[in-house]
């Protein structure tokens, strides 16, 4: 049995799952808005923005469920700032520390982008069309911001499987690939997303639409693989999904998440807009019942009187 | 500075009479389960079950019985957190919350702790939980109120059979390995200690005399610091990064290429 058999529940449940799910989204829907944003054209121009907008409301959200699992939701700042010292705060080798100050960095080039995004849509607004504003709009700030604002939204995706591998809980710490699983769902979660939303908004040009598709096509391959991988790197503490939460793992996250939409992708090679839509909605599915297997399946295993609990 | 202070248990005297865990609540006034309704857990005579915020001392029963019950053995230890000389908690807090005492023990300052419960997580132990009164993580103090004006910790005082024994580490190392021996003398040859060296997390500052397996017991064999990890899982992240935004940009080439092509590829024919 492994060394992390022996350990206690830290009862991260469903504000985290919906953390990891939102952030996940935020950071790569910021990272597409980017790529749209530096090396596209200008009928992708909406689609940047609305992508910048899933960011910094995901970012904000993302903050909010944070502070609602603390149990001192009040004593947030203590990640930030000591406490007793005024100094602050920074852990380099934790990553709930890190990950404080990433979100919070993300957060501020998120409001950045999305500010400059709203200049340009609503630029009848007086206090849009400002100068600061119009300043964020400039090719230099506005790239400046892209790039540092995707190095942490890709920082916002992946970190929250570092947090997890840096532990000595079951399944989380016994794989060092968490991370780059839960950073390659938050790639084809944030592309579904910003799909939906696009269709929703009716902002996405049918060739940004087109490209978005091929970028999730190709990530849900991946994810695939690396899950696996994954897998296959758990070793024998794999057994735990003999259970209920395997079968959710395989038919919830690979089938409905992952297979399913490749196969409406491969069916309607037009990307006909309601399979698109059908399949976007089946990989946001997907990618909420990962995080949910992967927290709750460990929560599920604890020492108790001198066994151990297992689901 | 005083020397590093710390408990051994000799859990071949332990009698099961949780003295120490009545002497824990009392002196730390910490809550019953339930509001103090007994809930039976079924498991022996243990009911407290494991050790957590309003738990800092828990006193676990592995009954060995033959499957006729002709022929067993009870095994009783007092368990309590190590006060690891490598602390994982410590190591992992966000908040600074928890801090390495002048005589080498472990505290989680309540004033500091905002329920992140990280440490929670990374303890290898299964020591820390929530106390659900402070509504922060909390766990043994190994008595810090008690060491700072010179006395003997709550559990250690009361315990009947000194199978809890507390004093300077240095000297305690001493007292068990001569224990150990003596047991080896008399034919247990099970008899070993756990985490009294460096091997378990630098040391246990809290560590055991056992005569079986640390499984046994539900103690973890080698448990290891949890940014063991760190380095492997943020290559691997950062990899997956520089790809993902690689593979956007490739995207976008491709789509541009194709948009060049196609009106070539309409001439032709």
């Amino acid at each position: 049995m492994s060394d992390t058999f022996f350990t206690a529940a830290p009862h991260w449940t469903w504000w985290i799952i919906f953390y990891f799910f939102i952030g996940g989204i935020a950071g790569a829907a910021f990272l597409l808005a980017s790529l749209l944003h530096l090396f596209a054209q200008p009928t992708d121009r909406p689609l940047a923005r609305l992508g910048y907008y899933v960011a910094f409301i995901g970012a904000v959200v993302s903050g909010l469920l944070l502070t609602l699992d603390l149990n001192r939701p009040l004593r947030f700042w203590h990640m930030l700032i000591e406490s007793n010292t005024g100094a602050p705060m920074f852990k380099s080798w934790v990553p709930m520390s890190v990950g404080s100050w990433g979100l919070l960095l993300f957060g501020l080039f998120a409001f950045l982008a999305a500010l400059a995004a709203l200049g340009e849509d609503r630029s009848d607004i007086k206090l849009l069309n400002s100068a600061p504003v119009r300043l964020l709009r400039r090719r230099g700030p506005s790239a400046i911001i892209a790039v540092l604002g995707s190095i942490f939204g890709l920082f916002l995706a992946g970190y929250t499987g570092v947090l997890l591998a840096v532990s000595n809980r079951p399944i989380w710490a016994d794989s060092t690939l968490l991370g780059l699983l839960f950073l390659v769902s938050a790639a084809s979660t944030g592309a579904a997303a910003l799909i939906l939303l696009a269709h929703w908004r009716r902002a996405g040009h049918p060739e940004s639409l087109a490209w978005l598709s091929w970028f999730d096509q190709r990530v849900l391959l991946a994810e695939l693989l690396v899950l696996v991988v994954f897998l296959v790197s758990l070793g024998s503490v794999a057994q735990v999904f003999l259970s209920w939460w395997g079968l959710l793992l395989l038919i919830g996250v690979v089938g409905v998440g992952i297979l399913w939409p490749l196969l409406l992708a491969r069916q309607h090679r037009t990307h006909a807009r309601r399979e698109l839509i059908r399949g976007a909605s089946l990989v946001l599915i997907g990618g909420f019942l990962l995080r949910v297997v992967v927290l709750l399946s460990s929560e599920q295993i604890h020492v108790i009187g001198s066994g151990v609990t297992t689901p | 500075m005083p020397e590093a202070m710390g408990f051994y248990t000799d859990t071949t005297v332990c009698i099961g009479c949780k003295a120490c865990e009545v002497a824990c609540k009392e002196w730390n006034q910490l809550p019953a389960r339930n509001g103090g309704q007994i809930e039976m857990s079924g498991d022996s005579y243990d009911n407290t079950q494991r050790l957590d915020g309003i738990h800092w001392r828990h006193v676990k029963f592995v009954e060995q019985f033959s499957e006729e019950r002709t022929d067993g053995r009870w095994l009783m230890m007092s368990d309590v957190c190590k006060h690891c000389v490598n602390a994982p908690c410590l190591e992992i807090c966000p908040t600074g919350a928890i801090i390495r005492t002048e005589f080498d023990t472990v505290v989680i300052q309540s004033d500091t702790c905002n329920g992140c419960r990280a440490c929670i997580a990374a303890c290898p132990f299964g020591v820390i939980d929530i106390n659900d009164v402070s509504n922060v993580a909390q766990k043994c103090t190994l008595c810090y109120d008690r060491l700072q004006v010179g006395l003997e910790p709550a559990c250690s005082k009361a315990c009947p059979t000194d199978s809890i024994r507390f004093g300077p580490i240095r000297e305690l190392k001493q007292q068990a390995e001569t224990r150990v021996q003596q047991l080896h003398q008399l034919g247990e040859k099970r008899a070993h200690l756990y985490g009294a060296d460096d091997k378990i997390l630098g040391g246990l500052n809290s560590f055991y005399l056992l005569v079986d397996e640390p499984e046994v017991y539900g103690l973890p064999r080698s448990p290891r610091m949890p940014t063991r990890n760190l380095l492997p899982a943020s290559l691997f992240s950062t990899a997956g990064a520089v790809l993902l935004a690689l593979l956007g940009m490739v995207g976008l080439r491709k789509r541009r290429m194709d948009e060049h092509v196609s009106p070539q590829d309409q001439a032709d024919v």
